[in-house]
């Protein structure tokens, strides 16, 4: 491997867009051949009478229905594998906090692919086998953590699986053991720093730090440019989700000027979350994934729920594969707060348990500073008291439980009854107002 | 010994006030001494008037959280001391107020409050032979 090349799969960053879409024909061929061996796709190939055979374009993608979370859920555990079990080495799961959880299976060489695209990311952002890389990502079952890790290793860096959490041993670490790099998701890097100020260190001074690597929740350009200049160095933004493997599938380049999906792992489609035909060049849809290269469950046509729009196709670092924007939101309700995702559903269980609480509640999201905040708006049925005292340990009780459910604690707001929306059909449930999305 | 109070929740936002007003005024409800407490996202609107039950009914018929709350109204003279000679009486008496407001009526002063202990402070109305309202004397 060469040092001093910004490519680390220079066979494959650096093919023009006509190579890529022929490479990609190839795959998607192979793949939906593969996707036979899984009960599900077999079935549903069936019902509509369709071949894979008759994928002879790229635009026959199209033929192909949607594959959802709601199919991950409903073949749980292992309805989906294209590969027998034995050939499986690793098993990622969602915490299902609303039905079933989700399932992704890996081959060994699905944990290779993996690496390799992580890898190939870092060494995009200018990381070399003599960096020290610090992955300060939650482990387990969150990807983030082995994902990094196994791409890091490949691109042969010294790598310390430091994980979340306690901050003055990242410190340590970070001036100890020279750290160049780091990955974590953005509110923590805030964290990590307000804790360097707190110590006198001095991130510019005091580290080797060059590079971070932010991904797993919503940021804004803004936040992003505030984490730059706090910490002295660049910070690219990561895209991943473990139905495609984890963080790998999308990486920003130098230019910071969204983020390269990699066309040669997947097929990248924006498609409108109403009608599922695909938006204008440019336009805000639904992103849509195909895998290319897995074996032990591949994905055809993967409603991401993500928000995104295209950028281009062409740009100044040499790679012709697509950059998308940051996400925009959500297509379904789930909201992602600080990392953690929440569907309103929690919520609502929750408040339904207080024979205090009407039936009407809203839930919005703002940022203050850096952080996700979160308001429960509910109404009350009866007045039960004219004491403040009482109403305020109502409020308190109401946060307690839901923190117990979401993890997070929210502001939560009394309202008269009557006076939240009420809008026709489905009830607006949460409204964004968090910078990230405007 | 006790009169209704209307304690109406409303939320701190315009246009909710003058919402409960109109349908009082509309009722032909008279107001007779009111007070509004609130904190940072919500109020409560305490409310005397010459008929409770009727205003109880027509706001709660509009969807209003209203509860009934019963609050003592002490008569006293409109003179210097009079309203700490009063409260002194039920402070001695254990008992704690909730809250107070207070107003003019008639050439008398009255004091409006919500004991913590309702037995306890109507015994000290009594032994004390304290001079006290009730919705009778609005009608």
């Amino acid at each position: 491997m060469d040092n001093n090349s910004p490519y680390f799969h220079p066979q494959y960053e650096t093919l023009s867009r006509e190579e890529i879409q022929k490479l990609q024909l190839e795959r998607l061929q192979a793949t939906v051949k593969h996707c036979m061996n899984s009960p599900f796709y077999k079935q549903r190939f069936e019902e509509i009478g369709l071949k894979p055979e008759d994928i002879k374009s790229l635009d026959d993608i199209r033929k192909i229905p949607f594959t959802t979370k709601q199919d991950l859920r409903d073949t749980y555990p292992f309805g989906m594998a294209s590969a027998p079990l034995r050939d499986c080495v690793r098993l990622h799961s969602s915490s299902g906090t609303t039905g079933n959880p989700t399932v992704i299976l890996h081959t060994k060489k699905d944990l290779d692919e993996w690496a390799n695209q992580v890898a190939r990311n870092l060494w995009m952002v200018g990381l070399r086998p003599d960096d020290v890389f610090q992955n300060s990502s939650g482990y387990g079952m969150f990807t983030g953590g082995l994902g990094f890790q196994y791409g890091a290793e490949k691109l042969g860096m010294l790598t310390i699986p430091a994980a979340a959490g306690n901050s003055l041993r990242q410190i340590k670490f970070i001036k100890d053991f020279g750290t160049t790099a780091i990955h974590a998701v953005p509110s923590y890097v805030t964290r990590l720093y307000e804790v360097m100020q707190q110590e006198g260190v001095d991130p510019r001074k005091d580290t080797k730090l060059k590079v971070l690597a932010i991904g797993a929740e919503p940021h804004s350009e803004e936040q992003r440019k505030r984490i730059e200049d706090m910490m002295g160095v660049k910070a690219y933004n990561s895209f991943g989700m473990s139905e495609m493997c984890g963080p790998g599938v999308g990486f920003e380049c130098p230019e910071q000027n969204g983020m390269h999906f990699w066309e040669d792992y997947y097929i990248v489609e924006i498609v409108d979350p109403e009608t599922l035909e695909p938006v204008k060049e440019g336009e805000i849809g639904e992103l849509v994934l195909t895998t290319l290269c897995r074996e032990a469950m591949p994905l055809l046509r993967y409603r991401t729920r993500d928000l995104t729009r295209v950028l281009g196709h062409t740009c100044p670092c040499g790679r012709n594969h697509v950059r998308l924007d940051r996400m925009r939101g959500r297509s379904d309700d789930m909201m992602v707060l600080r990392g953690v995702n929440i569907f309103p559903i929690q919520i609502e269980k929750i408040l339904m348990q207080f024979k205090e609480l009407a039936n009407n509640y809203l839930i919005t999201l703002t940022t203050d500073e850096d952080n996700d905040n979160m308001t429960v708006e509910v109404e009350l049925e009866e007045l039960f008291t004219d004491d403040f005292p009482r109403l305020l340990a109502l409020e308190k009780e109401i946060k307690r439980r839901l923190k117990d459910e979401i993890l997070l604690t929210p502001h939560v707001k009394l309202v008269p009854k009557g006076s939240l929306p009420v809008s026709e059909g489905k009830a607006v449930r949460v409204v964004d107002k968090r910078k990230v999305y405007q | 010994m006790t009169i209704k109070q209307l304690s109406i929740f409303i939320e701190n936002k315009g246009g909710t006030l003058i919402k409960v007003l109109d349908l009082l005024s509309k009722a032909g409800i008279q107001i007779i001494a009111s007070t509004v407490a609130d904190t940072k996202d919500y109020g409560i609107y305490r409310v005397l008037t010459n008929n409770s039950a009727q205003a109880y009914l027509t706001l709660k018929e509009e969807g209003i959280n209203v509860q009934l709350s019963d609050v003592f109204a002490l008569c006293i003279d409109d003179q210097p001391g009079r309203a700490a000679e009063a409260i002194k009486e039920i402070s001695d008496a254990n008992v704690s107020i909730l809250y107070l407001y207070s107003f003019l009526w008639q050439g008398k002063g009255v004091l409006v409050f919500r004991a913590d202990q309702s037995e306890k402070a109507k015994e000290a109305i009594m032994l004390n032979k304290l001079s006290f309202l009730t919705e009778e004397d609005f009608k």
